[in-house]
C-alpha cells in the first residue's frame, strides 16, 4: 500500500513538472516575450535593460530554473489587464467553480444511481427504455450545444431560469446540469449495466428463496455488490468534470476559473492563462490521484494488481 | 461438389479483398440508414461550394435576420433564413460543415499517424525510449487537452494549419495505447516467432504481420475519435478561439449566433442542431462499428 501510495504520488508529480515544463517552453517558443511586454517602437537600450532585468539573456535552462524557483516562491506573475496578483484573482473565483462542481457531482450521484437502478429493474419496460435513450442524448450532446438548447428553452421560451451569470441559486442550475451531463449519463450505464450483472448472482436467488422482501433483496444484497464499478466511474468522471468546467463556465459565464482560462486566451493575458492551465492541471491530476488513492482503500484487489 | 464448392469460395475471396463491403452486408436496416446518412453528410461537406445557393460571406442588409421557410417573414430564397448580416444560412452551414469536417479529417490522420507510429515503436523498443513514450501516453491522458490547446492557440495564434495541428495532437494516445497492446500480444504468437526464426526482417514482420493485425482496433479507434475531433474545433469555435470570421464553421456560427437567441434563435439552433446529428451519427456508427469488427478497448 505505501509503495503504490508513493509511486502514484511520485507519478502526479511528475505530470505536474512536465506540464510546467510545456507552459514555459511553450510560451518561450511562440516568440520574445518582451514583444508583448513592451509597446511598439521603443528605444533598443531600454528593451536590452529590460531584457536583462527579466534574465531573458540568459541560456533558456537558466531561464527555466529561474520560472521554477519563482513558481515554488509563489511569485506568480500580474495580469497584464486587472494589474493584480494573479492568485488573488483566482482565490475570488475559485469558491464559485467549487460550488458549481459540488452541485453537478451531487445531480450526477443523486440523480444517476438511482435512475441508473430503474432503467435495470425495468430493462425491458418504457421506462427502462426512455432512461437510456435519455442517457446516451446525455453523453452524446455536446456541452455547448446542450448550453444552448437549454438556454434557448429555459430562458427564452419559459423564463423559468437566467441565462447566464451568477448570484441567485437559479444562476447555478443550468450549468450545473450541463456540466454533470456526461456523467450523470455514465452514472446511470454504470448502475445499470453492474446491477444487472448481479441480479443473475446465486446468492440473489438464495435471498428471494429464504423470503426477504424485494427492497431488501435489491438494496441491501444487490447494491453493496453493484456499487465497486460504480465508485470507480465518479473516480473517472470527476477528472473530466473539471476539465468540462472551462468550457461550461465559458458559456455561462459564472465568474468561475474556467471563463477566467477562457478570456485569457482570447484577450492574450499570458501570465492568467499560463496560471490557470498549472492550475486546472493541479485540479485533475490531484483528483485523481485522490480517487486513486480512496480506491485503493475500499477495495483490497487493487492493492494486489498495483504492485 | 465442385459445384457447390466455387459458390462458397466466391464470397470469401470478396470479403478478404473488400472488408468494408463485408461490414455492409453485416449491417442491420439501422445501421444501413446511418451509414447512408453519413454518407450524405460527406457528399453535402465535399459538394458544398456547389450546393451553396449563395457565396456564405456575402452580406445582404435588406435580407438581414430572415427566418427559416416555413415561417412568418420568411423569404424563399434563403431556405434556411439569413443571420444577424443578411448572409444565408445554408449556405454558410455547407461551407462551415465542410471545414469542420476538414479539420477533423486531417487531424485525424495526423493523430493516426503520430498515434500508430508511436505505439508500434513504444510496443517493439522496449526500454527508455518505449517507457518515455508511454509516458507521454500517460501524460497526455492525465492533463485536459482543452487547456492545451488554449494556450496554443492563445501562443501561436488561430491559423487554419495551427488548428489542424491542434486537433491532430489531441487524440493519438488513444492509438498509441491500443497499438503497443496489439504489438506487444501479436510478437508472442507462434507465427510471428516462425516468421523470425526463418530469418525474416523487422520491417516484413512490422508490414506483413503486425499491422494487419492492427488494422479492425485502429479503424474503431478512428471512428470513436472522429466525434470528439469535431467536437474540439466545434468548442474552440464557438468560445471565438477557432477559425476566424467571416469564415464559417458549425461552431462558430453558434458562438456567433448565441447573442440573437432571444429573437432570432435560428441562427445558433440550425447549427447546433447538425453538430448534434453528425456527432450522434459518428458516435453510433463508432459504437456499431466496436461490435461489428469484434474489438475491445480498455
Amino acid at each position: 500500500m505505501l509503495e503504490f501510495l508513493a509511486r502514484r504520488t511520485l507519478a502526479a508529480i511528475a505530470t505536474l513538472a512536465a506540464v510546467v515544463a510545456i507552459v514555459f517552453f511553450a510560451t518561450r517558443l511562440s516568440g520574445n516575450a518582451m514583444d508583448y511586454l513592451l509597446p511598439p517602437g521603443i528605444d533598443v537600450e531600454t528593451r536590452q535593460a529590460m531584457i536583462e532585468r527579466f534574465g531573458l539573456e540568459q541560456p533558456i535552462w537558466m531561464q527555466f530554473l529561474r520560472f521554477v524557483q519563482g513558481l515554488l516562491a509563489g511569485d506568480w506573475g500580474f495580469s497584464l489587464y486587472e494589474r493584480r496578483p494573479v492568485v488573488a484573482i483566482y482565490a475570488e473565483r475559485l469558491p464559485n467553480t467549487i460550488q458549481l462542481f459540488c452541485w453537478a457531482f451531487a445531480l450526477s450521484v443523486l440523480a444517476g444511481v438511482p435512475l441508473g437502478i430503474a432503467a435495470a429493474l425495468d430493462r425491458k419496460g418504457a421506462l427502462g427504455s426512455a432512461i437510456m435513450l435519455v442517457a446516451f442524448l446525455g453523453y452524446a450532446t455536446p456541452n455547448f450545444v446542450l448550453a444552448i438548447l437549454m438556454i434557448l428553452v429555459f430562458s427564452f421560451n419559459l423564463h423559468w431560469l437566467p441565462s447566464s451569470g451568477l448570484g441567485t441559486p437559479m444562476h447555478l442550475v443550468m450549468p450545473a446540469v450541463v456540466l454533470a451531463a456526461p456523467m450523470l449519463a455514465e452514472t446511470i450505464r454504470f448502475t445499470r449495466n453492474s446491477l444487472l450483472d448481479v441480479l443473475g448472482q446465486d446468492y440473489l436467488r438464495t435471498a428471494r428463496a429464504k423470503g426477504l422482501p424485494e427492497r431488501s433483496v435489491i438494496g441491501k444484497h444487490a447494491m453493496r455488490n453493484a456499487a465497486i464499478p460504480v465508485v470507480t466511474i465518479f473516480g473517472l468522471q470527476v477528472a473530466g468534470m473539471v476539465a468540462r468546467c472551462v468550457l461550461v463556465e465559458a458559456v455561462f459565464a459564472t465568474k468561475g476559473i474556467g471563463d477566467l482560462v477562457v478570456f485569457a486566451a482570447i484577450g492574450r493575458d499570458y501570465p492568467v492563462l499560463q496560471f490557470g492551465v498549472i492550475l486546472i492541471a493541479a485540479l485533475v491530476v490531484t483528483s485523481s490521484l485522490v480517487v486513486d488513492l480512496l480506491y485503493a482503500a475500499i477495495d483490497p484487489r487493487v492493492k494486489v494488481t498495483a504492485s | 461438389m465442385t459445384e457447390i464448392a466455387a459458390p462458397l469460395a466466391l464470397p470469401r475471396r470478396h470479403q478478404l479483398h473488400w472488408p468494408l463491403l463485408g461490414l455492409w452486408n453485416k449491417a442491420g436496416a439501422l445501421h444501413k440508414l446511418y451509414l447512408v446518412l453519413l454518407g450524405l453528410v460527406l457528399l453535402a461537406a465535399l459538394f458544398g461550394p456547389v450546393l451553396a445557393p449563395f457565396d456564405p460571406d456575402a452580406q445582404k442588409l435588406l435580407a438581414r435576420l430572415k427566418p427559416p421557410v416555413g415561417f412568418e417573414g420568411a423569404l424563399s430564397q434563403h431556405l434556411l433564413g439569413t443571420d444577424q448580416l443578411g448572409r444565408d444560412l445554408l449556405s454558410r452551414m455547407l461551407h462551415g460543415l465542410r471545414l469542420t469536417l476538414l479539420i477533423a479529417l486531417a487531424g485525424g490522420v495526423i493523430s493516426l499517424v503520430l498515434g500508430v507510429a508511436a505505439g508500434v515503436v513504444a510496443g517493439y523498443a522496449r526500454g527508455p525510449v518505449g517507457a518515455g513514450l508511454m509516458a507521454l501516453v500517460d501524460l497526455q491522458l492525465a492533463v485536459p487537452f482543452t487547456l492545451i490547446a488554449l494556450l496554443a492557440i492563445a501562443l501561436f495564434g488561430n491559423s487554419l494549419p495551427i488548428l489542424i495541428l491542434i486537433v491532430g495532437l489531441s487524440g493519438w494516445e488513444a492509438y498509441a495505447r491500443v497499438v503497443r497492446g496489439q504489438v506487444l500480444s501479436v510478437a508472442r504468437m507462434p507465427f510471428v516467432e516462425a516468421a523470425v526464426a526463418a530469418g525474416a526482417s523487422h520491417r516484413r514482420i512490422l508490414f506483413r504481420h503486425v499491422l494487419p493485425n492492427v488494422a479492425s482496433p485502429v479503424i474503431v479507434v478512428w471512428t470513436m475519435n472522429f466525434s470528439s475531433l469535431i467536437l474540439l474545433e466545434s468548442s474552440l469555435s464557438f468560445l471565438g478561439l477557432g477559425v476566424q470570421p467571416p469564415t464559417a464553421t458549425l461552431g462558430s456560427m453558434v458562438g456567433l449566433g448565441r447573442d440573437y437567441l432571444a429573437s432570432s434563435a435560428w441562427i445558433a439552433l440550425i447549427p447546433s442542431l447538425l453538430i448534434l446529428f453528425v456527432s450522434l451519427l459518428v458516435l453510433l456508427i463508432g459504437d456499431w462499428l466496436r461490435d461489428a469488427l469484434d474489438v475491445r478497448l480498455k
